[in-house]
């Protein structure tokens, strides 16, 4: 019962916070609400008793990124943006769509089936921990999605890089 | 009376209202505890500096000036609450909270003596480091929000100075993780005791060097407190604020100092243990309570804050970003692959 209660608080309130970034006018009000949209998927997380996932969701996504988006979003002209439109004028095509999407997802929810249970059983994470058993997971079976992963963030980084070098020599 | 409870609520319900009791009551003594430290902290701090500099320092309220402090707090706390008229109220309200709430949220999962750590989670020290990543949203917002120009300039510094950092922070920690085989506080400080040294200090030394500097950039102290430059930026971020407001900037600031010193003391210097050869040479030692050697431990390392804060002068915004990024990360990279190396090849040999 306790369990439901959670998962119904944290569902709402991520829907709940989701609308409120995107309806907010003041982009840094924006920001403050995905923070704590940020921290109420942590604690998703930690319901479901991936500890390492939801510290690592707060220490790169909270601490991280956002902290970028704040950066960019603290440099605009704010009297100017509060007074811009918020949405685009071709924003009922996109609602129809998702409308559309929604609708097909709740006409297959009657034929879902619960996955066979493996051996990451809540005991076992109990025992492991959280850590230990992604660790192990990550360096074993998905080595090489890992490694891919890996690769394509070193060119992301290498292309950031060249464009700010590029830039340098052109001024 | 118990099971009178339990036919009411239900079974079980009195050993988990048991439970929240203890936790809420280690609650409240750690956080009085750590708010004491913090106040007398400020007076450490003054009477250290003032020594150095051949002044006296504090000495007129109570004996040896030792209640100045309190002194501090009740004048702050009547002070007159002043928010600048174009301020973005609910974020100028909220800015101080946060960056105090995570200080105080910190302290939960230190362990200060063997067994007592109010969440003795599996992922501590990630734990803090999200902590502090929390932190650095107080400070951008109460920056922004201000609507002031020396504000907004303290925010962004600091904002751009703590992400750099805590990157340095967390992979200076990691060949602290790779030899300790745990995210757990209390499993690092028992890992450390079973080692031949006694502390990880001294096979770690390039991570704990990497440590101390980046803790002083990511407490925003001297020579990195460039967000509060007091002769470019007034106050920087917090200029604006007064009142308790400034007060509880004031406090998650040595709050935060308390908490880098107690992550050095707990993953570099063995915590609440003595390294065995020395109680092996001196057995009466070990009969000092564990809280005696961490409270010794964390108090050196903040009177180096102090010893380093009336030494340094302060650096410039660039050189603190070329520290950072040009020698501390690749610094601390280095000592990841040479602990791991170092790891595995013994691994090898067993």
């Amino acid at each position: 019962m306790i369990q439901q209660l959670f998962f119904a608080y944290f569902s709402a309130a991520i829907i709940l916070l989701s609308v409120l970034v995107i309806t907010r006018r003041n982009p840094v009000h924006s920001v403050m609400w995905m923070l704590l949209l940020f921290f109420h998927l942590a604690g998703l997380y930690l319901f479901l008793g991936a500890e390492f996932i939801a510290a690592i969701q707060v220490i790169v996504y909270a601490g991280a990124i956002l902290v970028l988006f704040l950066f960019v979003v603290l440099l605009l002209n704010l009297r100017e943006e509060l007074k811009t439109n918020r949405f685009i004028t071709s924003w009922p095509v996109s609602l129809i769509i998702c409308a559309g999407i929604l609708l097909l997802i709740i006409s297959s929810l009657r034929d879902f089936l619960l996955g066979p249970i493996g051996k990451y059983s809540v005991e076992y994470l109990r025992k492991e921990t959280n850590t230990v058993a992604l660790g192990k997971v990550l360096y074993t079976e998905f080595l090489l999605p890992f490694e891919i992963a890996s690769l394509v963030l070193l060119v992301a980084i290498i292309g950031a890089i060249v464009l700010a070098k590029r830039r340098v020599k052109s001024h | 009376m118990e099971k009178f409870f339990e036919t009411i609520v239900a079974p079980g319900a009195v050993d988990f209202m048991l439970y929240i009791g203890v936790i809420l009551l280690k609650v409240i003594v750690v956080v009085v505890i750590a708010l004491l430290h913090v106040a007398f902290a400020t007076y450490f701090e003054r009477k250290v500096m003032a020594r150095m500099q051949l002044r006296i320092g504090p000495r007129e309220v109570g004996p040896f000036g030792l209640l100045q402090p309190f002194a501090d707090g009740i004048k702050l706390f009547f002070k007159e609450d002043i928010i600048p008229a174009n301020a973005d109220k609910p974020i100028f309200y909220l800015a101080p909270i946060i960056f105090f709430a995570s200080a105080l949220t910190s302290l939960s999962v230190l362990p200060f003596f063997s067994g007592f750590v109010v969440a003795d989670i599996n992922i501590g020290l990630l734990f803090l480091l999200a902590m502090s990543s929390l932190g650095a949203y107080g400070i951008m917002m109460a920056g922004w929000a201000s609507d002031s120009k020396f504000a907004f300039l303290g925010g962004l510094r600091s904002a751009s100075q703590i992400i750099s950092y805590e990157i340095a922070i967390g992979l200076s920690l990691v060949g602290v993780i790779i030899m300790a085989g745990s995210l757990n506080l209390s499993d690092i400080v028992i890992a450390q005791h079973n080692y031949p040294t006694g502390m990880f200090a001294i096979p770690q030394f390039l991570g704990f060097a990497v440590f101390l500097v980046a803790a002083l950039a990511e407490t925003n102290r001297l020579p990195f407190d460039l967000p509060e430059a007091e002769s470019e930026l007034v106050a920087g971020y917090f200029t604006e604020y007064s009142g308790f407001r400034f007060a509880m900037f004031f406090l998650g600031e040595y709050t935060g100092m308390l908490i880098m010193s107690s992550i050095a003391t707990l993953c570099f210097l063995g915590g609440w243990t003595i390294p065995a050869f020395i109680t092996n040479f001196l057995p009466f030692l070990s009969y000092v309570p564990g809280i005696v050697w961490f409270l010794a431990k964390v108090y050196f390392l903040m009177f180096c804050y102090y010893w380093v804060r009336s030494t340094f002068p302060r650096y410039r915004y660039d050189q603190l970003m070329a520290i950072g990024w040009k020698v501390l990360i690749p610094l601390a990279l280095a000592n990841i692959v040479l602990t791991g190396l170092v790891k595995s090849l013994s691994k090898g040999l067993q």
